[in-house]
């Protein structure tokens, strides 16, 4: 049973339905209300990270499972300018848009699984997941 | 239109009429339309149809007939019938109509000229009521975007020098900007020397929202005035806590009644049961 969502980001109010999309999947998997707020919240990031800087792309929210354990997979897929260095992304503090740079960092920190993968001028995806405990 | 072409659809009428009626039964299954009463579909097909056959013998420029048109798309709209309705029905019914007459065999029937002139003709009407639909939902939208800002934000005075900001729904960058206007506008008007900004209804406190209190806050604090942050939900403070974002520099306060006392305090005052 594989319940997917995708949704299209390309303006703001797609923030607002990938994040809806995301806290309903998790509440039907059971997640509690902290967690539901940390997978909303990531979602919103990376939603918004794509909104920012690659104008439009797609997050898809789907569940998984892995040896008996169930959880939200988040994959954010876009085809902007990608990221030059990885590595700062990830410090705290860093920041292009001068905002606050907790971003991406914040993202990794909320969930448990965090993978980025970024090519200059070809886009970036990242995936993240948090387990249902 | 060509008054020869018009002519043979006015002569075939009935069979077009009759066969655009079997066909359009077929759409009922549509899960847009399964709410619909069975007379109710009938009779709008009925409607539906005899001004499509009407049409045929107007001008194009004709106002009245154009009005007519349009009332009837209005009252769809109203009842809530879908776009698709009348997309599909009118290719239904282009489709019926060419089908029906090239039937007929003769040659008239066969050339472009012909299926030109019909073609044109239901592109016309289905401009008209697209138009009205779409303009009807960009009505929609609009009237709901301004719903949206009124409800926006508020500064409230709730005792002298003490004003109080509740934030409710999304916040977004012209949310944002709004708040930000308003909170300072209200500081100088109100004199407040305390502003409570509570976040009880703010549903995803991510780092641009975060951001965008943090500069609010800041420039309360340039025109003269203390900010407190109050309603900060226990699953918020945890992803706040998670996502890094420093708010030490921010007065916090778990509800709005601990604020305003807090406030009451920073302005030397404080509520005091009267002993009888």
């Amino acid at each position: 049973m594989q319940v997917q969502t995708h949704v299209d980001i390309h303006s703001e109010w797609g923030i607002v339905a990938a994040r809806q999309a995301g806290r309903k999947l998790a509440r039907e998997i059971g997640f509690g209300s902290v967690d539901q707020a940390r997978i909303t919240t990531a979602i919103s990031e990376l939603a918004r990270n794509i909104y920012l800087y690659a104008n439009k792309g797609q997050i898809q929210i789907e569940e998984v499972t892995s040896s008996g354990k169930r959880g939200v997979k988040i994959i954010a897929v876009d085809e902007g300018p990608g990221i030059k260095d990885l590595r700062r992304v990830m410090e705290d503090g860093f920041t292009t848009s001068g905002g606050l740079g907790a971003g991406l960092p914040g993202v990794k920190r909320l969930m448990d699984d965090f993978n980025i993968d970024s090519e200059l001028d070809a886009g970036t995806s990242i995936t993240a997941i948090k387990w249902l405990r | 239109m060509n008054p020869f072409i018009s002519d043979i659809i006015l002569e075939h009428k009935e069979e077009i009429m009759e066969n655009w009626l079997v066909e359009i039964k077929k759409f009922r299954s549509d899960d847009l339309l399964q709410n619909i009463s069975d007379s109710m579909y009938e009779n709008t097909n009925r409607e539906f149809v005899n001004k499509l056959i009407h049409s045929v013998q107007k001008e194009k420029e004709d106002e009245d007939f154009q009005d007519d048109l349009i009332q009837f798309s209005e009252r769809l709209i109203q009842l809530g019938w879908p776009l698709n309705y009348i997309t599909r029905g009118l290719q239904e019914f282009r489709k019926i109509t060419v089908e029906s007459l090239s039937d007929k065999g003769e040659n008239y029937c066969k050339s472009i000229e012909f299926f030109q002139e019909i073609e044109d003709w239901t592109d016309d009407i289905v401009n008209l009521l697209v138009n009205q639909y779409s303009g009807s939902w960009e009505n929609t939208v609009f009237l709901q975007k301004m719903a949206l800002k009124e409800l926006s934000a508020p500064l409230i005075p709730v005792f002298e020098n003490i004003s109080v900001m509740p934030l409710i729904g999304t916040i977004d960058t012209e949310r944002a900007r709004l708040i930000m206007e308003n909170l300072l506008d209200g500081v100088i008007e109100h004199r407040s020397q305390v502003v409570l900004i509570d976040i009880t209804g703010v549903p995803v406190v991510d780092t641009m929202v975060a951001h965008h209190i943090i500069q609010a806050s800041e420039a309360v604090r340039l025109v003269g005035a203390k900010c407190i942050l109050v309603g900060i939900r226990p699953e918020i403070a945890q992803t706040i806590v998670n996502l890094g974002i420093d708010l030490g520099k921010f007065p916090t306060k778990s509800t709005l009644k601990k604020g305003i006392e807090s406030a009451l305090e920073m302005t030397k005052r404080q509520i005091i049961e009267i002993k009888e």
